[in-house]
């Protein structure tokens, strides 16, 4: 009984005020991740939905990488791998340096490359969804292939997978996590030092439990709100009550 | 000089190389997850069993079980639920005498048992939303057959809803070869992350063995899309393709 109130104490006396220290850096990843593989995730969709072999089949051979192996081994890949590979190059003596030692740019750029390729093959089934008609009605206007793509082909998509995308923020927010295995001092890796010091198995992991399910809460709460605003047409109209009819 | 994919010496089978390290990680990679599919399904049925039961109290935990479970990153789940569930053993054993304070849990089952729990709660809702496709009909027709509960099950709503869960499951079959990697995490189980790890860190090439430890679990993923591509075929036979 009192290892389990000194547990408790524990957890909200040192624990909890040293892991919310650490949101600014999960977020960060997540973030600056999210972005720069949502970016990437365009051309890789554009290229898996060519015609041509030169363009759709390097697209499709990243995307199975991408989704066939665990993200672990590729942050490992490129965290030992690229560290193993650069020292030996220009990149030790260039700007770029100073940052391509910690691991935090080594697990975005992991996390930026893996949601490219999630997030590529989501954006593909949305391309592939935009109804034929409206891409005639387009060319009807006399628009060129460019302004059609632009214009009605992917803000279409977009919308037809915001859902989908929306869950993929999530996915990667919670698979930052993996950041703590190349010495990130994130949420995870903050519970690792707490351990550490401590030798407490159980309090350093409810409260990063308990920020975690703050976080994946208020993003979905988020990103619910994004939706709602950009697919407003295509949710349940407001009821309307209809005067009652005359015979 | 590069030092990189050049040294084949590195994957000869023996004590020289790792080759024979990393193909036994490949197969207990293999056992994990196949163990951790069977574990998880079971858990996915229970939950979705309580989910359906119109009971307020199983409904409830059972949509416990499914959010907190799917809110949580599963590193952090994998930590929680291996240490709590090795502690809470060990405690039971030691607590009645059975064991003495010296014991050790296998790594194999705890670690199974904890990726089946994570497992158990996507399952959950891919099994819930199967037995929901199963048209209202067919079991109502079974019940003025009186079949009872068992019956129903194994002869109409089991073998329907699996092809509704098959595309759901054959992801999470996917999801479950990648989660395994994260007992590296452990550091006491020498699956094909953990054997890649080992190689890579022994002889320096780490670029080399991550690329090599990739490509098997590369196999694994497209061995099993091939194969599940032949189970959806076999389980929509008889239905004509839209």
């Amino acid at each position: 009984m009192e290892i389990f109130l000194d547990g408790i104490k524990y957890l909200f006396v040192v624990a909890l005020p040293y892991l919310i220290t650490a949101i600014p850096v999960t977020l960060g990843l997540t973030l600056i991740s999210g972005v720069i593989g949502n970016l990437l995730a365009l051309p890789v969709a554009v290229a898996r939905t060519s015609h041509n072999p030169v363009l759709w089949v390097p697209a499709y051979c990243y995307i199975l990488v991408m989704r066939g192996t665990p993200l672990l081994i590729q942050l490992f890949f490129i965290y030992y791998g690229l560290g193993e590979l650069l020292p030996g190059t220009w990149v030790r003596h260039s700007w770029l340096w100073p940052y391509l030692r910690q691991g935090f740019w080594y697990a975005v750029f992991a996390f930026s490359l893996n949601t490219a390729g999630y997030t590529g093959e989501i954006l593909r089934v949305g391309l592939n969804a935009v109804p034929h008609g409206e891409i005639e009605a387009g060319r009807a206007f006399g628009m060129t292939n460019r302004l059609i793509f632009w214009r009605i082909k992917l803000p279409r998509a977009i919308r037809i997978q915001l859902p989908t995308m929306a869950g993929e923020v999530i996915l990667l927010l919670k698979a930052t996590s993996l950041a703590s295995t190349i010495t990130v001092f994130d949420i995870m890796g903050v519970r690792e030092d707490l351990f550490a010091q401590s030798f407490r198995t159980y309090p350093p992991l409810l409260g990063a439990a308990i920020i975690y399910i703050t976080l994946v809460f208020v993003f979905t709460r988020l990103l619910y709100w994004v939706e709602k605003h950009l697919n407003r047409d295509r949710l349940p109209p407001e009821p309307v009550i209809l005067p009652l009819a005359t015979p | 000089m590069n030092p990189n994919l050049s040294n084949w010496d590195l994957l000869s089978y023996g004590t020289t190389g790792y080759s024979d390290e990393l193909l036994h990680g490949l197969w207990l990679t293999i056992q994990i997850s196949v163990c951790t599919y069977i574990v998880g399904f079971c858990f996915g049925l229970l939950g979705a069993g309580m989910k359906l039961s119109g009971n307020r109290w199983l409904m409830r935990i059972g949509d416990w079980y499914t959010t907190i479970i799917r809110a949580l990153p599963e590193l952090l789940l994998l930590f929680l639920l291996y240490y709590a569930g090795t502690d809470m053993v060990k405690g039971l054993l030691v607590g009645l005498h059975l064991a003495g304070e010296d014991f050790q849990i296998n790594a194999f089952p705890a670690a199974v048992m904890a990726l089946g729990f994570i497992l158990g709660a996507y399952m959950t809702e891919v099994l819930r939303g199967a037995i929901l496709s199963v048209p209202k009909g067919q079991i109502e027709a079974a019940r003025a057959y009186g079949m009872h509960f068992g019956l129903r099950f194994r002869r109409v709503l089991f073998p329907q809803m699996m092809r509704y869960a098959t595309g759901g499951m054959g992801n999470l079959w996917l999801n479950t070869t990648k989660d395994s990697a994260l007992i590296v995490v452990l550091g006491s189980l020498p699956e094909l992350l953990s054997a890649t790890r080992g190689a890579a860190a022994g002889t320096k090439h780490y670029a080399f063995f991550y690329f090599a430890g990739g490509c098997l679990y590369l196999l694994i993923t497209v061995t099993s899309m091939i194969i599940q591509a032949r189970i959806e075929k076999r389980l929509n036979r008889g239905y004509r393709r839209a």
